[in-house]
């Protein structure tokens, strides 16, 4: 897997392996038009369905996701006057609580800034081919997101 | 016509492959194609319900006509974020 990250002039979409640089996100959506940055950071969590979790790990279907980010970002700028905004994921292993997704817009007043980042992490987690496995303290792991069916899981062997 | 599939998550488990080459028919679409994923790996069977479809990074409906080339994908629920 590689890291992709397009930078155009008023958006920043990126999947990265690495720590995401919060505030070299921070940085890209300040600009001097700006009255207001909302940032929205989502953290891994240390437990889910009442069992403790060690670690997250997430896979993408990289083009097609962040195809959709773009997308997301367009249909946000349709929206709202954004000046400036910006999709950050992480993929693989992501230890529990570090960020694993970043969302950030600027604009001229505070409230389309609230309701731009809202809407972009809620639809994000709807539709961007992204997906979180969770490795449980007693070894077994499994893809979160599947809790209306039956839940799949097995014993991690490590591999 | 020759057609990419990928899975993931999930479907990707179950089936126990990531990516494969199928020959379908002229005017074949995206429900023919699940449903000849599903008769080699009938687990999937149970995750017919919740698992979507994309064609070439778009989601498409399961009875998308597809074409020679195309790169489908099984997306099962997501989970981002």
């Amino acid at each position: 897997m590689r890291n992709q990250s397009e930078h155009r002039k008023t958006e920043m979409i990126a999947l990265t392996l690495n720590v995401i640089d919060i505030k070299a996100v921070l940085d890209y959506v300040t600009t001097e038009g700006s009255g207001g940055i909302d940032i929205f950071v989502g953290t891994t969590r240390n437990h889910s369905d009442g069992k403790t979790v060690t670690l997250l790990e997430y896979e993408a279907y990289e083009p097609m996701a962040l195809s959709i980010m773009e997308q997301l970002i367009v249909e946000a700028k349709r929206r709202w006057p954004l000046n400036r905004a910006a999709l950050v994921h992480r993929l693989g292993r992501v230890p529990v609580g570090e960020a694993s997704v970043v969302v950030a817009v600027s604009a001229a007043h505070r409230s389309e800034a609230f309701e731009a980042c809202r809407f972009l992490i809620d639809t994000l987690k709807k539709e961007a081919p992204i997906w979180k496995r969770e490795h449980f303290s007693d070894g077994s792991a499994e893809w979160s997101g599947n809790n209306t069916q039956k839940a799949f899981s097995r014993t991690d062997h490590g591999t | 016509m020759r057609i990419r599939l990928k899975l993931f998550s999930v479907a990707k488990d179950i089936a126990g492959f990531d990516e494969q080459m199928f020959e379908l028919a002229q005017n074949a679409d995206t429900s023919l194609l699940l449903q000849r994923l599903i008769e080699a790996h009938p687990a999937l069977a149970d995750w017919k319900g919740t698992l979507r479809m994309a064609v070439n990074w778009e989601y498409a409906t399961h009875s998308h006509k597809l074409k020679d080339g195309d790169e489908v994908a099984i997306i099962p629920p997501v989970s981002g974020g």
